[in-house]
């Protein structure tokens, strides 16, 4: 069950520094939404508000409205742990538990939350490390700890654990930064798979990658450096690639500054 | 554009000179450090060794009159184990909560900084101190008798400041992106720090726990005030004075003949024998742990 969500007038903080501003957007369930924009523009920043990860920076905090259908996730009273359930991540570095086998990572988010069958658990993380492209490589060293693996393996590992726990929508920063271009096109593939399940948001630095995977793109960009970063323009994928309205999003894509 | 090229150049004659003398002079520093240390092990093992058998390992100092040979420290390593473990169990849960909440809870707080405060003054308390405290509160005030149980109370004292600085040290070692990634998962922030934050810690923590432990193990001074002293076995720590192979050496060293010479130097050899094997059994515990070795 993919679900929509709605965000109005959203400002994150840093302490004093305000990092991002004023952001309004709807991300459309079922879909894969791209966030593009020129390094320190607020994009992790803004994924993180939208799963409260911001707010365990200590000193940061979050103003203004994200409703997921029809709960207010910054309602005071909304669990942040479970929002952070329905809501899951992936990292632009890849992060696997170092005491903790390749199986062990995988199940983590369903052992430290609920009890589960040693039949139940071994179906879950073969079908999860499946779904991210990883089975082959690891089905004959699941017992082997998890920071043995390359860093594109580690990355799809940290996407075998993040959709292990069947979150209803899947932020990913950067998550194929560390990858070669097969894995690449293989975490592509599958989020195009994984759309028709989750409700997708994907950081991106690759404009290519933006326009293969995303249904929409969302623009952001700053104004100066030290200013908070701004939402420009957000349209479907082809629109903002072909005839964007902004001067800013379009010199960004053809790569005139960024 | 600057005029210089750079250019790939040969290490300077100078340069390999100074890498050879700032060697030697290390490895010069290492065995200056390490002449104490092995002259300290070599005159233990050689004047401990001769007495260092069964019947000292079995018997105690009761009915063993002045001038005897034979007797041995039984009761004493009874007294020390029991002494440390007891401890260890008082300080350790202690120790780490409080490293758990400096390093996890207590952000910027006024609470925060003045446990660390503190922590520090209880680094700098004497050892005396420590068991003065405990004669003063716990045996002239409560009114309770000698106990191993008041020996390892001042111990306590001594090994909290030591387990809370090498856990919070641990602690901080475990990098912020671990914790992230747990909480991501929908894992609370309790949940993550028992299963994600301290098993990646646990090695170090267990050394840290294993220093406090040799440290403490030796201490002399805060027994005398507290377990007072015996020549007869004692098992319950709860009751009565007990014995401390520390305390065992220093009355016996005091002592004018040979025999009870060569019985201190066989308790101080074994109390370096019994902390090196609790060091082994760490050691044994965090490679069994680490995640390299899982099957
Ligand atoms: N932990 C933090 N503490 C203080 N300021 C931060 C922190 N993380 C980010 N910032 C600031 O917030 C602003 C936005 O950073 P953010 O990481 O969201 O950018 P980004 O768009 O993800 O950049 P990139 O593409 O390089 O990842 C930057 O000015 C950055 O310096
Ligand atoms: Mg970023």
């Amino acid at each position: 069950m993919a679900k929509q969500i709605e965000v109005t007038d959203v400002d994150a903080y840093y302490g004093s520094h305000k990092a991002i501003e004023g952001i309004n957007m709807t991300i459309d369930a079922r879909a894969v939404t791209a966030f593009i924009g020129p390094s320190g523009c607020g994009k992790s920043t803004f994924l993180r508000t939208l799963n409260r990860m911001h707010e365990v920076i200590p000193g940061a905090r979050v103003e203004g409205k994200i409703r997921m259908e029809d709960q207010d996730l910054y309602g005071s009273d909304v669990d942040p742990v479970s929002v952070r359930r329905t809501i899951g991540m992936v990292f632009q570095r890849p992060n696997p538990f170092p005491t903790m086998s390749i199986y062990d990572n995988v199940a983590a988010g369903l052992r430290l939350n609920h009890r589960y069958s040693k039949s139940q658990l071994d179906t879950i993380v073969e079908d999860s490390l499946k779904g991210a492209n990883l089975w082959n490589e690891v089905k004959d060293r699941l017992t082997k700890p998890g920071s043995g693996l390359s860093g594109g393996q580690q990355q799809r590992l940290c996407i075998a654990r993040a959709i292990a726990v069947q979150p209803q929508v899947l932020l990913m920063d950067e998550p194929c930064s560390a990858l070669d271009p097969i894995s690449t096109l293989a975490i592509e593939d599958l989020i195009s798979k994984l759309k028709q399940e989750f409700t997708i948001v994907i950081v991106t630095h690759n404009m290519q990658q933006a326009a293969r995977v995303s249904d929409k793109t969302a623009f952001f960009n700053l104004a100066a450096q030290g200013q908070p970063g701004k939402l420009i323009e957000m349209d479907d994928t082809t629109k903002i690639f072909t005839s964007p309205t902004q001067k800013a999003t379009e010199d960004y894509i053809t790569g005139r500054f960024g | 554009m600057s005029a210089v090229t750079p250019e790939i150049q040969r290490i300077s004659g100078m340069r390999r000179f100074k890498d050879k003398g700032v060697q030697a002079l290390v490895y010069l520093a290492f065995v200056i450090a390490v002449i104490p240390l092995v002259s300290v092990l070599w005159l233990v093992i050689a004047n401990g060794i001769a007495r260092l058998d069964l019947e000292f390992l079995t018997h105690s100092m009761r009915n063993i009159g002045a001038r005897d040979a034979g007797g041995g420290a039984y009761h004493a390593i009874i007294g020390t184990l029991e002494q440390v473990a007891l401890a260890s169990v008082i300080s350790v849960p202690i120790g780490l909560f409080t490293a758990i909440y400096l390093v996890e809870y207590g952000t910027n707080g006024r609470l925060k900084r003045s446990i660390s405060f503190f922590v520090d003054i209880m680094t700098g308390v004497p050892s005396v101190v420590a068991g003065l405290f405990v004669l003063a509160f716990w045996i002239l005030i409560l009114g309770m008798p000698f106990s191993g149980w008041a020996g390892a109370m001042a111990l306590a004292i001594l090994m909290l400041p030591t387990v809370v600085r090498a856990a919070e040290e641990m602690l901080l070692l475990v990098p912020n992106d671990l914790r992230e990634a747990s909480y991501a998962l929908g894992v609370s922030k309790w949940r993550t720090i028992v299963k994600v934050v301290l098993p990646t810690a646990f090695t170090g923590i267990v050394t840290g726990v294993m220093l406090a432990v040799a440290r403490v193990a030796g201490e002399t001074a805060p027994l005398l005030l507290t377990v007072f002293f015996t020549d007869s076995i004692n098992n319950d720590p709860f009751n009565g004075p007990q014995m401390g192979l520390p305390l065992y050496v220093f009355d016996q060293a005091a002592r004018p003949n040979d025999t009870a010479i060569d019985r201190a130097w066989a308790a101080a050899l074994t109390l370096i024998i019994i902390i090196m094997l609790l060091n082994l059994a760490a050691r044994l515990i965090t490679y069994w742990r680490s995640p390299a070795r899982k099957r």
